[in-house]
């Protein structure tokens, strides 16, 4: 595809742009911004995970455990939705259900994009341009409808919702890692380990990958940030996992009628998933200025 | 231009369009679910939902059906929603206009506002407007629009009741309603845009305000302002084309959450709709628009940029 | 004796970085009358480029400036920025080295001559592009209305350089400052372009100022040579006077690496030893003194002031200078 494709990536996916980003200039630490940000995404893990032996949590699900849509008190933390339920809870628990989406979804696309990306960037010629062809192809489909058309005719459910942002993820990350693979594919050190007589295989795992993966995990890290906001925009229009079990995107679904009376009913899980993202989009911002940096001084 | 390049060029398109026109009938007519229960309904009869089989020709194998499909789609004719009957084209007809005006609205909003700021931030660089731009830019795009969407609502419908929360008035009708309709959810969809803008713009300039031709532009006495404009915007600017003409081919289609959420009759509404109510027909009539637009899109901006840059308009001739 | 056109006084300029302060030009004093060229030779690193962009004021914020800068009687130290851009253009001018990245890749040739007419000179349209065309044609540069058109990416590497310095004289400045301008190009061009500077010098009765590494270009096309060292003035002489006579050891040492056509082949060229100074810090003493041949206790301990020599015009900075 044409060159303004590079562009537009490069301009979306902060990945590996000659173009400095948000993390240039005395980027060579990693800044305070960015263990606030592991911070906060060790948190909301450790939340998720441990959801069910937090004491005094009450269950997602139950409802009347306080007065409906009730704001923010000592007694329920986040407040109550109009159901009665508690906020706190079904946040934490909502969080388990875009964290595993997230990290499945692009975990697989990872393997599969990324296996596709590195192997049309290392081998070129036709193999390549069949491979980005068919990427292209994907690419122009308007992502969310597909995922939307694949999520609704196949059942809402969680394995559904990760398979279709997982199939959805696999173009753009193929095409990240086989620009990335590029840049090192040129390199002296793979011609030298060429000449020396290695067999393909042995220098796409041991001279490529080290080089791709680094900067393929800081790129990854913002991947799952979208993957949560599309489980997000599935689930608002209520086409993640169903009711009872809680979800960022049909809570804020949930609370659009009641933004009168209880705008935290919204709020809250927006909140989080905000902060999530945010976290989750600095933390790969600064690793890869970290990486990049690394990459000039060479 | 030469003729043998744009020759190519469109060589090359002739393929894509049939990859994707194919992927579009494929996709969904490899779903599992059948169509003649959704129509009508679990308590239909045997009979009832053979005749509709017949009808669809749904009995018919695969590449027949692809081939009568494609060959009606190039005609125009996109077929009839199962549902309420209505020729597709029709429909994506009247939906079109909406969706376009919300798109051009998000857009030039974008533009208007990350072109400056991003001129004003490049100047001083690392200074506080620039540090305060760069980083709402970031924070920007870490809303999802949905989310944005509802928080608008509540402020600026909710709170100050300056906007309509949903509903849209046709601009034949009441231009300035038409407006007022539209602005919080062009604001909604423009704010991530205006986010990649700002920071690309901003980065472009940056560089160019680095190079030795700006430094001897400076010595011919020439103004501030011109030197802005006339030299550094002009290099600066391609990216930032070819991204917003990528955009509208991809926004084309792909605004219909914030279509959802406020409610307007728009082709991304109409493929929400559609798919809920299990209108494969005219899902895939859309599907096919909106992916056949973005192709054509990537074409030509493909094109445009050639012709924009002069060094690549030489190399190419 | 004439009023100078350019009196530099004391002039110094540094840069703060991780290091400290860079002092790049240190006490620079020199003068230039209307029609006269100088020319300041210099290896690398010598301040020579950061001098020629000190005089016109044009620097990063960052830097830091002290001395005088008379042009006819006005100091342009003290200027504001927009009463220098008035002058930028106008009155002094600068043809820069690298044509390829110092002309506006994405802008027409025409264009980037006639802006400056129509700001500085208030032309219209029709008028400025005939003066420019006027002007390309007297650069040398054959078919000037189809050039006008064209963009910097088609013209080769001379011709460029050509169009840069159509701009530079497009106002009729008094004073050109070239930095290197031949550096960039070909050999063969080179000749061509210091002649075509020479002769509009000549015939609009310019000054010039030539920065250059090479002595071999400022020989018999400059009236007067300074020599610079490690941002300070070591040697300024009439030319004549500067090749026949030099004092100072690194002009000597600078004279004797040039390759000359007399010599047999195979002659081994001469370079200098060691490497300029590290211009944060200095060294205590003469500062050429770490690579000087003739280098005597005195001289890393005092540094020598500009000691004026027999033959007027002539100032040097050594305790020992050549022939003692």
């Amino acid at each position: 595809m044409p060159e303004p494709e590079a562009a537009a990536v490069s301009a979306v996916a902060p990945l590996p742009a000659a173009v400095p980003e948000l993390g240039d200039g005395p980027a060579r630490r990693l800044g305070l911004l960015f263990w606030l940000s592991a911070g906060w995404l060790a948190l909301i893990v450790l939340a998720a995970v441990l959801a069910r032996w937090i004491p005094g949590l009450p269950s997602p699900t139950e409802t009347g455990v306080g007065p409906a849509r009730q704001a923010p008190t000592a007694q329920h933390l986040l407040g109550t939705d109009s159901l009665g339920r508690d906020m706190l809870a079904r946040t934490i628990y909502g969080a388990r259900v875009s964290l595993v989406v997230g990290f499945t979804s692009i975990t697989a696309g990872l393997l599969v994009g990324g296996a596709l990306g590195v192997l049309a960037g290392y081998y070129r010629g036709r193999f390549e341009a069949v491979v980005m062809g068919a990427m292209d192809v994907l690419l122009a489909f308007p992502a969310l409808v597909l995922a939307l058309a694949l999520v609704s005719f196949l059942g809402p459910r969680l394995g559904t919702v990760s398979l279709a942002i997982a199939i959805l993820s696999v173009a753009p990350i193929a095409r990240v890692i086989r620009a990335n693979t590029l840049t090192f594919a040129q390199r002296e050190f793979v011609l030298a380990a060429r000449t020396l007589g290695a067999k393909n295989r042995r220098i796409i795992v041991s001279e490529l990958l080290p080089n791709v993966l680094p900067a393929a995990l800081s790129f990854a890290l913002v991947a799952v940030a979208v993957a949560i906001v599309a489980e997000g925009a599935l689930a608002f229009l209520g086409l993640s996992v169903p009711a009872p079990q809680p979800t960022w995107g049909s809570m804020i679904n949930e609370g659009r009628t009641l933004l009168q009376q209880a705008p935290h009913i919204s709020f809250v899980p927006s909140g989080a998933m905000f902060l999530t993202v945010l976290a989750l989009n600095f933390a790969g911002d600064s690793l890869r200025a970290r990486f990049d940096a690394r990459e000039g001084r060479l | 231009m030469s003729a043998r390049f744009l020759l190519k060029k469109l060589v090359q398109l002739v393929p894509v369009l049939f990859a994707v026109s194919a992927l579009s009938f494929l996709l969904l007519n490899l779903l599992p679910g059948d169509p003649t229960v959704a129509i009508h309904g679990p308590t239909a009869t045997q009979e009832s939902r053979t005749r509709l089989r017949h009808e669809l020709d749904l009995d018919k194998p695969l590449p027949a059906r692809y081939a009568t499909w494609l060959g009606h789609s190039v005609t125009g004719d996109l077929g009839k929603s199962y549902v309420s009957n209505q020729p597709t084209t029709e429909a994506l007809k009247q939906r079109l206009p909406v969706s376009l005006e919300l798109l051009l609205l998000s857009q030039l909003l974008a533009l208007a506002v990350a072109i400056p700021l991003a001129i004003l931030a490049a100047l001083r660089p690392n200074r506080l407007l620039d540090r305060v731009s760069t980083g709402s830019a970031f924070g920007l795009l870490a809303i999802p629009n949905f989310m944005l969407g509802v928080l608008l609502i509540y402020l600026f419908a909710v709170r100050l009741h300056l906007f309509p929360a949903t509903g849209y008035t046709r601009f034949t009708e009441n231009p300035a309603e038409n407006l007022r309709s539209l602005v919080l959810p062009a604001v909604t969809l423009g704010a991530a845009e205006l986010a990649v803008y700002l920071r690309l713009l901003r980065t472009d300039l940056i560089a160019t305000l680095q190079e030795d031709f700006i430094t001897m532009a400076k010595a011919k006495g020439l103004p501030t302002w011109r030197i802005l404009l006339r030299h550094a915007l002009r290099p600066s600017t391609f990216s930032l084309v070819t991204v917003a003409g990528l955009n509208l081919g991809r926004l084309i289609g792909g605004a219909f959450v914030v279509e959802y959420l406020f409610a307007l009759p728009g082709i991304g509404a109409l493929t929400v709709e559609s798919i809920f109510k299990r209108d494969y027909i005219v899902v895939q009539g859309t599907v096919l628009l909106v992916a056949v637009a973005y192709v054509l899109a990537n074409f030509c901006v493909d094109l445009f940029y050639g012709f924009l840059d002069p060094r690549v308009r030489h190399a190419r001739a | 004796m004439t009023e100078p056109l350019l009196d530099v006084i004391g002039l110094s300029t540094s840069f703060p970085t991780e290091r400290g302060l860079v002092r790049a030009v240190d006490g620079v004093s020199l003068g230039i009358e209307r029609g006269q060229t100088l020319g300041i030779v210099g290896e690398s690193g010598s301040g020579k480029t950061v001098l020629s962009r000190s005089i016109m004021g044009l620097l990063p914020a960052s830097a830091r400036r002290e001395g005088q800068v008379l042009f006819e009687g006005q100091d342009l130290a003290a200027l504001s920025a927009r009463d220098l851009r008035d002058i930028w253009g106008a009155e002094i001018a600068m043809v820069f080295q690298d044509p390829m990245t110092s002309l506006n890749p994405v802008v027409r040739i025409g264009r980037q001559i006639t802006e400056s007419l129509r700001h500085h000179l208030r032309l219209d349209k029709e008028t400025a592009k005939e003066d420019a065309v006027a002007l390309l044609k007297s650069v040398g540069i054959p078919e000037p209305r189809r050039r006008f058109d064209e963009y910097p990416h088609q013209l080769s590497g001379g011709m460029r350089q050509r169009v840069t310095i159509a701009i530079a004289l497009a106002c009729g400045p008094k004073l050109l400052l070239a930095d290197e301008p031949t550096t960039a190009l070909d050999v063969t061009v080179q000749a061509q372009i210091l002649d075509l500077l020479e002769a509009k010098r000549r015939e609009r009765h310019m000054a010039m100022i030539l920065v250059t590494h090479d002595l071999g270009v400022v020989a018999g096309r400059t009236d007067e040579i300074l020599v610079m060292y490690a941002g300070r003035v070591v040697e300024r002489a009439p030319t004549y006077t500067l090749f026949t006579d030099m004092k100072m050891p690194y002009t000597e040492s600078l004279m004797a690496s040039i390759p000359r056509i007399e010599q047999p082949s195979h002659t081994r060229l001469r370079a200098i030893g060691g490497r300029p100074p590290d211009l944060a810090a200095p060294p205590v003493g003469c500062r050429f003194a770490p690579r000087c041949p003739y280098v005597r206790p005195k001289c890393t301990v005092e540094e020598p002031p500009l000691l004026p020599a027999p033959t007027p015009g002539h100032v040097y900075r050594c305790w020992y200078p050549v022939g003692t």
